[in-house]
């Protein structure tokens, strides 16, 4: 997912860039990456009940270790992410999803 | 009085026969029917039923799954739970009250219909999409596959 995707203008922009550049560094081996701007998964899927038993969809937000994944990764909303934690808690406490894996 | 409505999941044993899933259930069906409310739905083949635990619970690594939506009472569900902490060879159960985020889910999309076809008139088009317009939002866009990449940074 793209990371400082372009700013429009403003004080923003400086940053933005930073970002960018470090991000790029590592990506651009790989050949031909695009930098995409990010959106909130659930904003634009529609998904308004973020469902704790919806373990494929939870999932994705589950990186190996178990954690949740950061909004500055994901591109979450804030709202979204509000919901997408309560939902993971409550499937952890089903073992649905792991509390940590090592 | 107010009747509400929740999700009752519970995780048996793997090793649990028929017999106990059985009894389990009419357990909380006892309370509910005691209790003056109702079971709207009984789940337990897949999703549910046997299902792989994302952890282990007292060294079972798998559990049968039971999702009941009950109609009832908080007292109902105070109830119930007391009754599931206290009974053995259950691994895990949560109570969720669901029809608070249902109706808030379905006037969110309420919402968002109207404001569509708002704006589709404002436009001069028909209040509701044509056959044949053309694709939008998911149908064509590529995210999601890439979505992720940025999660190997973990040390």
């Amino acid at each position: 997912m793209a990371f400082g995707g372009p700013k429009r203008g403003g004080p923003g922009g400086a940053r933005g860039k930073d970002a960018k550049d470090a991000k790029g560094g590592d990506k651009r081996r790989g050949g031909g990456f695009f930098r995409r701007r990010k959106v909130c998964k659930f904003c634009a899927d529609k998904i308004d009940d973020i469902n704790y038993k919806d373990v494929k969809l939870l999932s994705g937000f589950v990186p190996e270790r178990g954690k949740v994944l950061p909004r500055r990764i994901s591109g979450t909303c804030a709202k979204h992410q509000r919901g997408l934690r309560v939902a993971i808690v409550r499937a952890r406490q089903l073992a649905l999803l792991p509390y940590a894996a090592d | 009085m107010s009747n509400r409505t929740y999700e009752l999941i519970y995780v048996l044993k793997p090793d649990a026969p028929e017999t106990e899933v059985a009894d389990m259930h009419k357990q909380v069906a006892d309370i509910v029917e005691r209790m003056g409310g109702a079971i709207d739905k009984t789940e337990n083949v897949a999703p549910w039923g046997r299902r792989r635990l994302a952890y282990e619970i007292g060294h079972h690594k798998e559990g049968f799954y039971v999702l009941e939506v009950i109609t009832g009472s908080a007292e109902l569900m105070k109830e119930i739970d007391r009754r599931l902490k206290v009974t053995e060879g259950l691994l895990r159960h949560l109570i969720v009250r669901v029809d608070e985020s249902t109706i808030k889910a379905e006037r969110m999309r309420a919402k968002r219909t109207e404001e569509s076809r708002r704006r589709r008139v404002a436009r001069g088009l028909p209040p509701d999409r044509q056959p044949g317009e053309g694709p939008q939002g998911e149908d064509n866009d590529d995210s999601g596959d890439l979505m992720f990449d940025g999660g190997e940074m973990e040390a």
